[in-house]
């Protein structure tokens, strides 16, 4: 929502383009090999991962333009790895807000200052802040470049229907309406899911109570980037508030509401700069700010039982929708997307088996597990959901005023790249490591004498190998993986636990199919082959 | 005289009256976890919650 005399899309800072349904409609029927539904940040990013390997797709997208308001604002570091394989990065860079640290307070007093885990060795800082907008203008500046994506504005799924080795779409745009072919279809299309209620599909989980506002205000506040995080403030009694600065000067303020304001009430203009101007005083900031967007959330763990419904792919919030403590909702969906745009792209060329894809489900739904897990545990701390809950939390906050251990219970515990341990491609370790990546973990990243050894990483498989590998000397098999060379006893040596003649083992997403302490190309290759053919459960 | 389990005991008692009936709880939830931090075994922690539940009802009310 925008202040009274401003249009739905009239931003103090963002220009919103205006996209029109395609107006050659020769070429709109042509089949494509991948619909990908919904040109958000997960559509996108989908979308750039088949296009980085050739791989052609048409998104569709309901709405004229991007997003309404900076909603999803935190990009992890891993997000931003993606984003870099993606060649779209840069733009990030330039604009979004690095961060390393937060602060929380207790009635105004300081309980807990956290560090999220940084050292020379990351390329990329731990959290970055950045609204969906340009996230989304930004990965579109990626795909208007690449010539393998077809996005069509305006463009409503109506339909969807199975056909022999198949989804059927029926589409709707400004000009008419048209049917399309496609091979395999991705729902990326946000939490009201079209493409979930025409499968029939529903969402299972909880709801949690609590309901928070979140108003965008521009002011000239000095402070620097980081979470600030308030418990029962003298602005909002017994209540949370959560502020993080974005890129344009414009600050979020995020609290949560009491049990007897209703949403209408809270939702009034007069009501949220009311509100806002209480939060200010208690930060500390006494100069002018205007007042940009607003809307409201509630905190939910709900998750489709299946990310796949036959040919079609859930990603994103159509597949889970997790509370926003702890920034897991959009990173997770990067992650989703970039897990299945590789496997579909393998398949699709015939370089993978169909089984392949079946891993997608349980390593991505296992992340979103991992998520409700912790985004539960900061959920309750936020929001008691009991008296129990909220004798402990109350216990915890008012220890940390002399104990600085109690403030780690106050920890949002920030998104991590999740371990695919269990998986179905992931090999269990054979061989004693006692150190660096375990199977299944997302590749480390180690500071270079020139750049970062994740920079010579290749698009596709890669085998990072210490010295040199004993016996066969040639690679039958191997000709598509990049082989990434450390040195031993180097520092990139030290942090994969690698002597002479080790190697890793790691998929196009950079997680670790298999390691070995000897390695030989053979073995290379067979579990390279073994996960091609789908790895076994 | 050498400290003893009834100081604690004592002491419990004594903190439980200060604080009050409003804040008794929250005095006990404190305790519970400073002592745990302490203790630094997070399992007997847990543990011995359990056990502390056992038997509420045997005062009767």
């Amino acid at each position: 929502m925008r202040p009274e005399g401003r249009l739905e899309l009239e931003s103090l800072y963002f220009d919103y383009p205006a996209f029109a349904s395609p107006a050659d409609r020769a070429p709109l029927g042509m089949p494509a090999e991948v619909a990908i539904v919904g040109a958000g940040p997960v559509g996108m990013t989908a979308a750039l991962t088949l296009a980085r390997y050739g791989v052609r797709s048409v998104v569709l997208e309901r709405k004229r333009t991007f997003n309404d308001g900076s909603r999803a604002i935190c990009i992890a570091r891993q997000s931003m790895q993606i984003f870099e394989t993606l060649n779209a990065v840069g733009p990030f860079l330039d604009k979004a807000l690095p961060y390393v640290a937060g602060r929380t307070f207790y009635r105004g007093e300081q309980i807990l200052r956290f560090e999220m885990a940084d050292s020379p060795d990351e390329k990329f800082r731990p959290m970055y802040n950045l609204q969906q907008q340009y996230i989304e203008a930004y990965l579109y500046e990626a795909v208007e470049a690449s010539p393998f994506i077809d996005v069509r504005w305006g463009s409503e799924v109506r339909n969807l229907t199975d056909i022999e080795d198949g989804i059927r779409l029926s589409i709707a745009d400004d000009l008419g309406a048209y049917e399309m072919d496609a091979s395999w279809a991705v729902a990326a299309d946000g939490a009201r899911s079209t493409v979930r209620r025409l499968r029939g599909l529903r969402l299972q989980g909880e709801n949690y109570e609590g309901r928070y506002v979140i108003a965008d205000i521009r002011m000239a506040f000095d402070h620097p980037t980081e979470r600030i995080a308030l418990f029962d403030p003298s602005c909002r009694r017994g209540g949370t508030v959560l502020v993080h600065r974005q890129p344009d000067s414009i600050w979020r303020v995020d609290y949560q509401l009491t049990e007897t304001e209703t949403e209408d009430e809270a939702l009034r203009e007069d009501t949220i700069r009311t509100s806002v101007a209480s939060v200010l005083r208690d930060i500390g900031y006494s100069g002018e700010w205007e007042l940009e967007w607003w809307s409201m959330y509630s905190a939910n763990t709900l998750a489709l039982e299946d990310y796949r419904d036959g040919r079609v792919f859930f990603a994103g919030d159509s597949a889970h929708i997790v509370p926003i403590f702890g920034v897991r909702g959009l990173n997770n969906g990067f992650a989703d997307a970039q897990n299945l745009g590789w496997k579909l792209a393998w398949v699709l060329q015939d370089k993978a088996d169909e089984r392949l894809l079946e891993s997608y489900t349980p390593e991505r739904r296992g992340a979103t597990m991992d998520v409700f897990a912790n985004a539960a545990k900061a959920t309750r701390f936020m929001t008691p959901p009991t008296r129990g809950w909220t004798v402990m939390r109350d216990a915890a906050l008012l220890l940390a005023l002399r104990h600085p251990f109690a403030g780690e219970f106050a920890n949002p515990r920030n998104m991590v790249p999740y371990t695919y341990a269990e998986g179905s491609l992931t090999r269990p370790d054979r061989h004693g490591f006692t150190g660096g990546p375990s199977p299944g973990a997302v590749a480390p990243n180690v500071a270079l004498e020139d750049g970062f050894l994740l920079d010579r990483f290749g698009a596709g498989f890669n085998v990072v190998v210490c010295g040199a590998l004993e016996g066969e000397p040639y690679r039958p098999g191997l000709d598509e993986v990049s082989v990434v060379a450390i040195v031993p006893g180097s520092e990139a040596a030290r942090v994969y636990d690698a002597d002479e003649g080790a190697a890793y083992l790691f998929r196009p997403d950079f997680h670790l199919c298999a390691r070995w302490r000897k390695a030989t190309w053979g073995e290379i290759r067979r579990a390279l082959e073994w996960l091609l053919e789908g790895g076994s459960g | 005289m050498e400290p003893h389990l009834e100081d604690v005991y004592e002491a419990l008692a004594r903190a439980i009256d200060a604080a009050g009936r409003d804040k008794e709880t929250l005095l006990l939830a404190k305790v519970a976890l400073l002592f745990a931090q302490r203790l630094d075994d997070p399992l007997t922690a847990c543990a011995l919650i359990e056990e502390a539940l056992v038997d509420l009802d045997a005062m009767g009310g």
